[in-house]
């Protein structure tokens, strides 16, 4: 659990020096000060690898939970730097990629939409009577979406096993939670649609785990989807180019004093789970995964640009533009 | 399946003729005994058997595993279809009347349609529903949604015109391994002279593929779904009073496009009208034109003309809709100048 949590810190700050080298084609969205949320919740689920495990759609600030379905750290990377060896060969932008047999799905900007998906992801198993569950990251602001309520509306009334994660970070890029709903605690958004809902304080891994693990054993007893919220504070801007100068310097402060790293070290220390040696190897481990993945991937080449034109159909190809051929003839393309 | 087939579906066992209508549900019937992916959703297509009965008595038979009943949440069951498609299912989804496939429009764009370019598999999803005017449904249930999908790589869209390419083209639809918008003019559903003795095998219409409706010398007519109709009408009263001659294509796919089959015919006509019920600006007709410039330029002997829909929202009046819609004798009209030029 400690690991996966450095793991996601020393990737994301692998990413960050990459997207500072120049590397990384898009932006960069870290979730410094919510890595326990993702963390904790994945590990409160079944994660196999032959297809028959619960079910996860992450979000950029949710990769801890994509490295415990088996996300790959060198995939991460690949997709951040638009690698053709990516999992989708430099289409796909992010950790929005897809493995089936590990239980993942990738997402997509539009916010609210993976709701809907996952309805359906968890509809089918409860079709074929298949004991699984899934899991739905979004952040608060998503909830603002129609797609989130249709989606999460559908779960219920359809009664899909389906645990949709409230990554209340307090902020919708520059929009505080208050500017997206009335609601104070996104738990009195379960009763509007007739499912369970808890809360919980997103920094503590254990807590989380702890509440995640309830909330899936109702979804997979039948009770339905449920609700989580996760209670924590997004101690970096929305994306990397985001000064974040509308946020009182103070409050983060205070949350970077309620670090999840640093609050599971020091229970983990204090309580004598693991020795300063231990803790250390973990960490150090962690960084040189990501440092070896990150100098692996920078060796890969980008994709021929030609394929851009390949896939969008199973059994079509798009044709290249006539002025790009040898001999320029538009009755020829 | 041990449960008997509804008798309203065996009609084509029997020999008997059927409605565009019940070649969709003979089809829909059939792909779902024959695959057990095969699975409906929609709003009140359960009990009640949907708004316009196609899938009357599938609950019963199939069971409510199969034929699900969803909110009235259209994007929100749309995208439930992709994730049910993911995990290898093969979901059908009914819009109770296709003028609300809008509230899906973001899923179905944004995530439907790059689903399979982003690496997340085949993703075999059939949407269908009610299209088109002529039946005094007023703006919203009378729409024609093509060209809002048209411009969307990685979707396929199909638009039968007779029972039998009804049937088989649905059928092909739920076959394919990417995601259709079926659409099915309602005013073709009942129509008594569409009725006809479809083949007692199983059958499928390609997709892709226009369809010579009739062959001729003086002028292409390029259309598709209910127009094709009246294009026929219209080739009649030319031959009979004029004695000219219309090609007339029936696309049947409108996305991918049968480029091939359309700069074939103006090859040998030398004219070309385009004929759509859906509205003028944007419409498929623009895309036809620049195609055929692209590809058979030297081979017209006239411009390229097309008759649509005026630009406006479908109107509820008789006399209004009538007016929007185009005709036959607009069809005339266009066909002659056209022979003439």
């Amino acid at each position: 659990m400690y690991g996966a949590l450095c793991l996601t810190r020393a990737a994301e700050e692998r990413l960050d020096l990459l997207q500072k080298q120049g590397h990384v084609e898009g932006g960069v969205y870290r979730s410094l000060g919510q890595e326990a949320g993702a963390v904790g919740a994945a590990f409160a689920l079944r994660r196999r690898t032959d297809g028959t495990g619960d079910f996860l759609s992450a979000t950029t600030r949710a990769a801890g939970a994509l490295f415990l379905f088996g996300g790959e750290v060198v995939d991460f990377f690949r997709q951040y730097l638009g690698r053709g060896t990516g999992p989708t060969r430099g289409r796909g932008a992010n950790l929005y990629w897809s493995d089936y047999e590990k239980g993942f799905v990738g997402g997509v900007s539009p916010l609210g939409t993976m709701v809907e998906v996952m309805a359906g992801i968890t509809l089918s198993f409860s079709l074929r009577d298949e004991d699984r569950v899934g899991m739905v990251f979004y952040g608060d602001g998503a909830s603002s979406t129609g797609a989130w309520h249709e989606g999460l509306n559908v779960a219920a009334a359809l009664r899909c096993p389906l645990i949709v994660m409230v990554e209340n970070n307090q902020w919708a890029f520059s929009t505080p939670t208050s500017g997206n709903t009335r609601v104070s605690s996104f738990t009195e958004k379960g009763p509007g649609y007739g499912i369970g809902a808890s809360s919980v304080d997103g920094t503590d891994v254990l807590a989380v785990f702890d509440t995640v693990r309830r909330a899936a054993a109702l979804a997979r007893s039948g009770e339905g989807a449920q609700l989580v919220d996760l209670q924590y504070f997004r101690r970096l801007g929305h994306a990397q180019h985001d000064p974040q100068d509308y946020v009182d310097p103070a409050l983060i402060d205070e949350w970077q004093k309620k670090d999840p790293l640093d609050r599971f070290r020091a229970f983990l220390a204090s309580d004598a789970w693991a020795t300063n040696e231990e803790l250390v190897a973990i960490e150090e481990g962690a960084f040189e995964e990501c440092r070896s993945a990150a100098e692996q991937v920078l060796a890969e080449s980008l994709p021929t640009g030609a394929d851009a034109g390949c896939d969008v159909y199973s059994d079509l190809i798009t044709p290249r533009p006539w002025t790009r051929a040898d001999t320029p003839d538009p009755m020829l393309a | 399946m041990d449960r008997e087939t509804p008798v309203h579906l065996l009609k084509t066992k029997r020999g008997e003729p059927v409605t565009l209508l019940e070649a969709i549900s003979e089809a829909l019937f059939e792909e779902m005994s024959r695959d057990d992916r095969v699975f409906l959703m929609g709003e009140d297509i359960g009990v009640y058997g949907g708004a316009f009965k196609v899938t009357r008595d599938f609950l019963g038979h199939f069971g409510p595993q199969r034929v699900i009943d969803t909110p009235i949440a259209e994007g929100g069951f749309t995208g439930a279809a992709a994730g049910a498609a993911h995990m290898g299912l093969r979901p059908v989804v009914e819009m109770q009347f296709m003028d609300f496939i809008s509230p899906a429009y973001d899923v179905i764009t944004n995530y439907i349609a790059t689903s399979h370019y982003r690496g997340a598999g085949p993703m075999p999803l059939v949407i269908r529903g009610p299209v088109g005017g002529g039946n005094r449904g007023g703006p919203f249930h009378s729409q024609n949604v093509e060209m809002a999908f048209f411009h969307t790589p990685g979707l396929k869209i199909v638009y039968p015109s007779t029972a039998y390419d009804a049937k088989g083209l649905l059928k092909a639809a739920i076959r394919d391994d990417n995601p259709v918008i079926f659409e099915e003019h309602k005013g073709l559903y009942r129509a008594p002279a569409l009725r006809e003795v479809l083949p007692d095998e199983d059958y499928i219409v390609p997709l892709g593929k226009a369809r010579t409706v009739r062959e001729g010398t003086d002028v292409t007519v390029v259309s598709y779904g209910a127009m094709v109709h009246k294009c026929v009408e219209a080739a009649d009263i030319i031959e009979q009073e004029d004695g000219g001659s219309l090609e007339i294509l029936d696309l049947r796919t409108l996305l991918p496009l049968d480029e091939g089959a359309i700069v074939e015919s103006v090859k040998k006509t030398g004219k070309l009208l385009i004929v759509h019920e859906d509205t003028r600006t944007g419409g498929i007709a623009g895309e036809i034109a620049i195609r055929v410039s692209e590809k058979a330029f030297e081979w017209l002997d006239g411009p390229i003309l097309r008759v649509t829909a005026i630009d406006a929202p479908v109107p509820y009046s008789g006399s209004l809709e009538d007016y929007f819609l185009p005709q036959t004798d607009d069809v005339v009209t266009a066909a002659r100048y056209l022979a003439a030029y």
